[in-house]
């Protein structure tokens, strides 16, 4: 374990990890903790020993160049993949020896904007904001158009009810993965490259909602992300993965004024000095 | 360090073996995948409504739109020329030994038997199984299958499920119109080759058909479903690699399909006519 994250994963003098979300009268709530997490692809080792923790009302930025593992990561939180060892705890349930039918039941309080949207490309947009309350809920027709409506005006999409995904621009689309993630109004909400294929100004958008979100829905948001503007903007802690391993947690302030070459490689936009040998990425990529 | 691609591309014995290994592992283990996604969706085909969720009839006869009704006019225009083509061929044969009268034998057990339920199937597979593999490659590709298990939907329960549904209803009801195709073909031919009534057609097929004859090509079209339903979905599960591997595993699809189903027809026809 590096130095760094010996630093930021210290407790304070209560026991617990300090947290920007916490209230110095109360503990922080864990929502999120992940403990000696190792994953494989085959014989490649994409993640290793990662230890974290997110708490209540809070946005945790993960970031880390392309290759560090944090879409793999994020997959593991999601439950969409199976580690080799280690145990994730989310809202207090360890997903990684939860039954289907407990995770089913979790999924309700965990809402995710996929990095494409992941919008069904055969539903209309009122459709897919609404599909969570139609598979989960007994609520009425009316009700669940009202919600819609709710949802979509807090992404500023009030009238494209009736327009297909495919009619949509990049970020009306994110838009609307996040009308539909926060839907249920999950405890939650994990958002894979928010500005991943935007413009500046959609992008700066994006941003402002998730705050918005944050404030108007008191939700623990997880955020992965490459783009340093928009995770300095948004987070209250920032993970940095590198090689699968957590190089750094901590505050906008301790990652800007961290000491790690890497880290502040990756700030200024530096390249990687060491070359990449071609047979050892071979290997690691047919894991012979 | 030697280089690796070299020594992957160097042949021997034991590379061979390997390989033949592998790829012999990698079947039982699909074989495996598509048995589970089989008995998964029949699960929730019993159990959906239990669990409070059920099959998606909506979606069950948006599907069974697709595959059956909007494959009419293909199947009873092959089907027809089928039993036409039957009709030349069984009118030339039996020439030869002065019976061509017994023309009608030969049609009606052929296709309803065997011609009905494998052109429906082969049309089914190359028109609707290659569509669903493609449709669920995409959405695989696009994050919608992972978008539908973190909303806490299974894809198996959601999409599988009515799939199966409506292949057994389709399939089936596409062999008794292609049954009815093919005789109608096989008539037009005949009555006006041999100048044989088509009522006299009709009467003389009657009498040689039995339920058993049909119900031998419905038994096999419910089979043949099943396969196009399980290698659609399954190729479309399995795709990796974008656009190309959307393109690559609908191939897969649908020559896997057409070449199981063949295969199954075989063993079938073997099993059902001891």
């Amino acid at each position: 374990m590096s130095s760094h994250q010996h630093r930021t994963e210290e407790s304070d003098a209560t026991g617990h990890p300090q947290s920007p979300a916490a209230n110095s009268s109360s503990l922080p709530q864990e929502v999120i903790r992940i403990e000696n997490l190792v994953t494989h692809y085959g014989q490649r080792q994409i993640l290793d020993k990662i230890n974290l923790t997110a708490y209540r009302g809070e946005i945790m930025v993960i970031m880390g160049g392309s290759g560090s593992g944090k879409t793999t990561l994020l997959q593991h939180l999601l439950g969409l993949k199976r580690p080799t060892s280690g145990n994730i705890y989310i809202l207090d349930k360890d997903i990684t020896k939860i039954s289907t039918d407990e995770m089913h039941d979790l999924r309700r309080d965990m809402g995710v904007a996929f990095q494409g949207g992941a919008l069904f490309s055969s539903m209309t947009v009122a459709e897919n904001v609404q599909l969570p309350l139609r598979e989960h809920t007994r609520l009425d027709n009316n009700t669940i158009n009202i919600m819609t409506r709710l949802k979509l005006e807090l992404v500023n999409l009030a009238g494209f009810e009736n327009l297909m995904p495919s009619e949509l621009s990049g970020g009306m689309v994110k838009r609307v993965a996040l009308a539909r993630a926060v839907i249920m109004d999950p405890k939650l909400l994990f958002f894979d490259e928010p500005s991943a294929g935007l413009d500046p100004v959609v992008s700066a958008e994006l941003d402002e909602l998730i705050l918005r979100l944050k404030q108007a829905m008191k939700m623990t948001i997880i955020v992965v992300t490459h783009e340093l503007e928009s995770a300095f903007k948004i987070a209250d802690r920032i993970t940095v993965l590198d090689n699968g391993r957590i190089l750094m947690t901590g505050t906008v302030d301790e990652i800007r004024n961290s000491d790690s070459e890497r880290i502040q490689n990756m700030l200024n936009r530096r390249p990687r000095k060491e070359a990449i040998n071609a047979d050892e990425y071979m290997q690691r990529l047919t894991g012979q | 360090m030697s280089n690796v691609s070299d020594r992957k591309n160097a042949w021997s014995p034991v590379r061979l073996v390997e390989s033949i290994g592998r790829r012999t592992l990698k079947g039982i283990a699909e074989l495996g995948y598509i048995a589970s996604l089989f008995i998964e969706s029949l699960y929730w085909l019993i159990m959906g409504k239990h669990r409070r969720q059920p099959v998606r009839i909506a979606s069950t006869f948006s599907e069974t739109m697709m595959i059956a009704i909007e494959a009419i006019p293909i199947v009873s225009v092959l089907c027809f020329a089928v039993g036409i083509m039957l009709a030349i061929q069984s009118i030339a044969t039996l020439k030869i030994f002065g019976a061509e009268a017994k023309v009608v034998i030969g049609i009606a057990l052929s296709v309803t038997r065997e011609f009905s339920p494998l052109i429906v199937s082969i049309l089914v597979a190359g028109r609707s199984g290659s569509a669903i593999t493609a449709r669920i490659g995409t959405m695989h590709e696009s994050q919608e299958l992972d978008a539908l298990q973190v909303i806490g939907i299974n894809p198996v329960r959601y999409l599988v499920t009515p799939l199966m549904l409506a292949m057994l209803i389709s399939v089936p009801c596409l062999t008794i119109l292609g049954d009815f195709m093919g005789l109608l073909g096989g008539a037009v031919f005949t009555t006006l080759e041999l100048g044989m009534n088509i009522s006299t057609y009709a009467d003389r097929s009657l009498d040689v058909l039995t339920v058993d004859d049909i119900r031998q090509g419905l038994v096999k079209s419910v089979i043949f479903a099943i396969i196009i339903v399980m290698l659609g979905v399954s190729n479309g599960f399995m795709v990796r690699g974008g656009a190309e591997g959307v393109g690559r595993a609908t191939t897969r699809s649908v020559v896997l399909s057409i070449s199981f189903i063949v295969l199954a027809d075989m063993i079938f026809t073997y099993i059902l006519n001891r």
